[in-house]
């Protein structure tokens, strides 16, 4: 009997939303790997800083094509009297590729070279010739202050580093590197333009309530790495990044900064720990990805901060938080949205809410007192 | 293999994030579903092994069922007792699905073929690479190294046509070299299907850096295609090729009595097996959290459409950026503030698994779904349709611009049977926001029988229709499919005051006489079950069918909302004034009474009518 009520516990435990990661001493592992086999630069051991190269290959160049028959007007399988170059030579952009001669030789057309680079293919079936651009560099970062656990031949690397850790909700922009600087003095402050002056240049910019868009311009204007706070308007997103965005599938995006909110879209607070927790590091260098997936696989944003200290659990061995009265919580969904509460009550029937779904709930205590009803999938738990 | 009866027969369906059970047994009365069970998928770190997830699903159907399945990790054969199974069978989407990108000629022709033959196998197709796409082709070699697809389906020239164009676009394949999704150092799948006569060249281009099939042209004449040889081939190399790539597939194809067929692939051979049986046409939709799926199947021709970025949660903000706040909201009665409701749309992106919890937030997201399948059924129109490009006497590559003006294959008029599944549609909390959902969305015309199905067992039932269609199909219209009821709507213009229809109905308590006026929604109850005798006689340029004010007479089906008659109009337009469309909405939802009255709290839902399941997906 125990056994059943104990695994019935267990599985209503796992009904709500699992909140982010937010921790002030964390040992994570970030695996870098390139997008083609190349090198790998450093060994197991090794210990790294963020901005090291621990790997690199080269990308194919851009493929060109040009058609020789159509320039020349004969048929494709021809072409190979006129060229005089072959595959597999060098050329430069304006080198003579092909040239043919009429009227008992009075009259020369020439084809020149498009771009400079390597002639890959000519094909007499079609008539055209392939041209490879110069190999495009990639250097992989190390990302993460920290040690190099394992090597991945050709492909990458795990880096480990002890750390703080905050992840966002939800982020844009890629990698950026810079010092925090907590710029708003509570959680709740909108971050604005004013706060905002040459001495952020190359820092991460820590905000608490949400950022308006002439903020993020200013963030720009003087050259800051990333802006991290609590929320922002929808318009504003749109608006900063040019188009609506459709799916959450972020971190390519063309902008000189990446930005991250750790609560979400609308007017909202950066929750208080997370705050305290970007104070306590004012002035450290930190790695920030703006990286979002939210799909199968899930990628959140994130701040990573290298700490001296070794951390107290790992972000693998990290428990799962199960709910139980008194775990303090947040509300995701109207009408209480971005409001903090503690469990009373994990009533373990269905509970008919307002638009006559029957799902599970709980009641929660809020910061004025009150007791309220929520779905158990309309909160998130707030980690320790 | 169909031939036997089969006692118990037991299949999995992978999904992305989750995977499905179901066993079902024969009893005397034909096969029944007798339990369902689920655990999460587990393809990804840490387990990577899909059986881990299959052995989960069963134990907890074993659990159920009260029947014996598992030894250890190994299912136990043939059913004795109350043991064992007889047939296992199993479909995928783990992973991603099936990613194909798709290369022809002229976008509205070969490559259009080719797509149809892609979304037909339970692909989605990332991209399609066209001569006329307007891209240049160094744009086109960027986007194939961009996307990392699971395979590539070239197409292009009837049989004896012109050559040369078709081998310009597999250089480009060539050149692009393009990594497969799964595993950076595997050759990548490629399927040719065009010109016969360009086989060669082909060969010569592509078998050096990719792992070439070449299978029948897909369009061997302008004025046929013939998509089953690339259907069956896509099928093939999914199976041995990406999924052997997939963790723990190659131990669950050891397991399966019939291959694993990709989870669209098998819901659109339910969807034929239906349209087939019972000499139908029918749609079939179903809305998950990122994508929507449409089938339809209108004389005997299949279609499939994956919208891929339209769904209610992870894809819910691109639902909002395509169709655009105003109509979303042009579904909700009450005036409310469009930036609230824009950032609640945005937040239950970033937060997928919250559900509403208000009224007010309900008939958003049903507003939101109503737009998500309107537009994923105008994209299914548009690629079900006839051949283009047929009465050409033009070579194939001169016809770059030619936008000879084909059908579409789907006549409302002509459905029959209209299906909704996913999350928001099933787990409604009535039935009738269901039924006027797909309505709404839908538009049907003249009678069409509408149902939602409860549990989506369409993919297990799918394969299992491969191998014994009359099980699948006893199992689907008894266990599965919740009839909602019958629409009728007349095909014509609503006129304000105008009279509309007049209905001669038998119905199981006795005669009934009815007069409509055009712009009405009314509900005549009539229970699952039962069937009553329907004359329509439409008046004015009211047509039910047979034509403009002819009368036609027929049987139709009951269910959990009843006999719905919709004379608002086709093509169904809503007032642009605030007020006059507020009151309409309002007067529509109390016909079918699809909302609570929140104002009234003695108005308690029929106990019947309550869902135990959140509305999203």
């Amino acid at each position: 009997m125990t056994d059943t009520s104990t695994h019935r516990e267990t599985r209503a435990a796992h009904a709500y939303t699992p909140g982010l990661r937010i921790s002030e001493r964390a040992t994570v592992c970030r695996l870098r790997r390139l997008p083609l086999p190349g090198q790998v630069h450093v060994a197991v051991g090794d210990q790294v800083a963020a901005t090291d190269i621990v790997a690199s290959t080269q990308l194919p160049g851009r493929v060109h094509t040009l058609n020789i028959a159509h320039e020349l007007n004969c048929q494709p399988d021809e072409i190979g009297r006129f060229m005089v170059k072959s595959e597999g030579e060098p050329v430069r952009h304006g080198d003579i590729l092909a040239e043919s001669k009429a009227f008992f030789g009075l009259f020369h057309s020439f084809v020149r070279a498009p771009i400079e680079g390597t002639i890959e293919a000519i094909s007499t079936t079609t008539g055209q010739v392939l041209f490879r651009g110069e190999p495009l560099p990639v250097n992989l970062h190390a990302y993460v202050d920290g040690t190099v656990v394992e090597v991945h031949a050709d492909e990458g690397v795990t880096i480990e580093t002890t750390c703080a850790l905050v992840q966002g909700i939800f982020g844009i922009g890629g990698e950026r590197y810079g010092q925090l600087r907590v710029l708003t003095e509570t959680p709740e402050q909108p971050l604005t333009a004013d706060l905002i002056d040459a001495s952020c240049r190359g820092a991460v910019l820590i905000g608490g309530g949400p950022v308006a868009l002439d903020a993020l311009q200013a963030a720009i204007e003087v050259g800051a790495s990333a802006v991290v706070t609590g929320a922002i308007e929808s318009p504003d997103l749109d608006s900063f990044i040019g188009h609506p965005i459709g799916v959450a599938i972020t971190g390519q995006e063309n902008i000189p900064i990446s930005l991250i909110v750790t609560e979400g879209f609308g007017q909202l607070p950066m929750a208080e720990r997370t705050f305290g927790i970007f104070r306590s590091l004012q002035g450290r260098r930190a790695s920030v990805s703006g990286a979002t997936q939210i799909r199968a696989g899930v990628i959140r944003p994130e701040v990573v901060v290298a700490t001296e200290q070794p951390g107290e659990q790992s972000e693998a061995e990290a428990p799962t938080p199960y709910m139980t009265i008194g775990s303090p919580i947040r509300l995701i969904r109207a009408p209480y949205f971005g409001q903090l509460a503690k469990v009373v009550e994990l009533p373990p029937e269905p509970v008919q809410l307002e638009t006559e779904a029957r799902v599970r709930v709980l009641r929660g205590r809020l910061s004025d007192g009150s007791v309220v009803t929520v779905p158990r999938a309309n909160v998130e738990m707030i980690q320790r | 293999m169909s031939d036997r009866q089969f006692k118990r027969v037991l299949a999995t369906d992978c999904g992305s994030t989750t995977t499905k059970a179901i066993l079902i047994e024969r009893r005397g009365d034909g096969y029944h579903l007798i339990a369902r069970g689920e655990a999460p998928t587990t393809v990804e770190a840490p387990y990577e092994d899909v059986t881990r997830g299959v052995l989960n699903a069963v134990a907890e159907v074993e659990e159920l069922s009260g029947r014996r399945l598992l030894d250890g990790d190994s299912l136990i054969r043939p059913a004795e007792g109350a043991t064992g199974t007889d047939l296992y069978l199993s479909t995928s989407s783990a992973g991603g699905g099936l990613q194909i990108m798709v290369v022809g000629l002229v976008r509205t022709m070969t490559a259009e073929s080719a797509q149809r033959a892609a979304l037909g196998a339970g692909a989605i197709v990332m991209d399609v690479l066209a001569l006329d796409d307007g891209r240049a082709p160094h744009e086109r070699i960027e986007r194939m190294r961009q996307l990392r697809p699971d395979m590539i389906l070239i197409s292009g020239g009837v049989d004896g046509g012109e050559q040369r164009r078709v081998v310009e676009m597999a250089e480009l394949v060539a050149a692009a070299n393009p990594t497969a999704r799964l595993g950076a150092r595997y050759r990548l799948p490629i399927i040719y299907a065009g010109n016969v006569e360009a086989r060669d060249a082909i060969r010569e281009t592509l078998e050096p850096v990719s792992e070439l099939t070449i299978t029948d042209n897909l369009r061997p004449t302008m004025d046929r295609e013939s998509l089953q040889p690339t259907r069956m081939q896509i099928q093939e190399l999914f199976l041995h090729h990406v999924m052997a790539q997939a963790p723990g597939y190659s131990s669950l194809m050891s397991w399966t009595d019939a291959d694993i067929m990709p989870t669209p692939a098998a819901v659109g051979n339910m969807m034929q097996t239906i349209a087939r049986e019972r000499g139908i046409n029918v749609v079939g939709v179903d809305i998950g959290g990122a994508t929507t799926d449409v089938f339809s199947v209108f004389s005997g021709r299949f279609n499939r459409t994956v919208s891929a970025n339209l769904g209610m949660s992870y894809s819910v903000s691109n639902v909002l950026a395509e169709a655009g706040i105003e109509n979303i909201l042009r579904w909700v009665p009450e005036d409310v503030d469009r930036g609230g409701i824009i950032n609640q749309i945005r937040n239950k992106m970033i937060r997928p698994t919250t559900v509403p919890q208000q009224l007010s937030s309900l008939q958003v997201e049903h507003g939101i779904a109503r737009e998500a399948l309107r537009l994923a059924f105008e994209q299914h129109k548009q690629l079900a349709v006839g051949l283009k490009g047929v009465q050409q006497e033009r070579d194939i590559a001169d016809a770059f611009s030619q936008e000879a003006g084909a059908r579409t294959m789907v006549e409302m008029m002509e459905l029959d049977l209209l299906v909704g599944s996913g999350g928001v549609l099933s787990h409604a909390p009535r039935r009738s926001q269901a039924a006027m959902m797909l309505i709404d969305a839908f538009a049907p015309e003249g009678f069409t029988e509408l149902a939602v199905d409860s549990i989506f067992m369409m993919p297990q039932l799918g394969v299992l229709a491969d191998v014994h269609p009359q099980a699948a199909l006893e199992v689907f219209f008894r266990d599965c499919l919740i009839r909602l009821g019958t629409c009728l709507a007349p095909r014509g213009r609503y006129q304000p005051g105008r009279r509309c229809l007049h209905l001669s109905m038998q119905l199981p308590e006795g005669r009934r006489e009815m007069d409509l006026d055009w712009g009405q929604a009314a509900v005549i109850a009539l229970e699952e079950g039962q069937t009553a005798t329907v004359t329509a006689r439409p008046v004015g340029g009211a047509d039910v069918g047979a034509g403009r004010g002819r009368p036609v007479t027929r049987q139709v089906e009951g269910g959990q909302v009843g006999f719905i008659v919709d004379t608002r109009g086709r093509p169904l337009i809503l007032p642009s004034d605030g007020a006059q469309r507020s009151a309409q909405l309002l007067q529509w939802q109390a016909a079918l009474k699809a909302y609570p009255d929140i104002a009234d709290s003695s108005v308690a839902p029929p106990v019947g009518d309550l869902r135990t399941e959140s509305t999203l997906a």
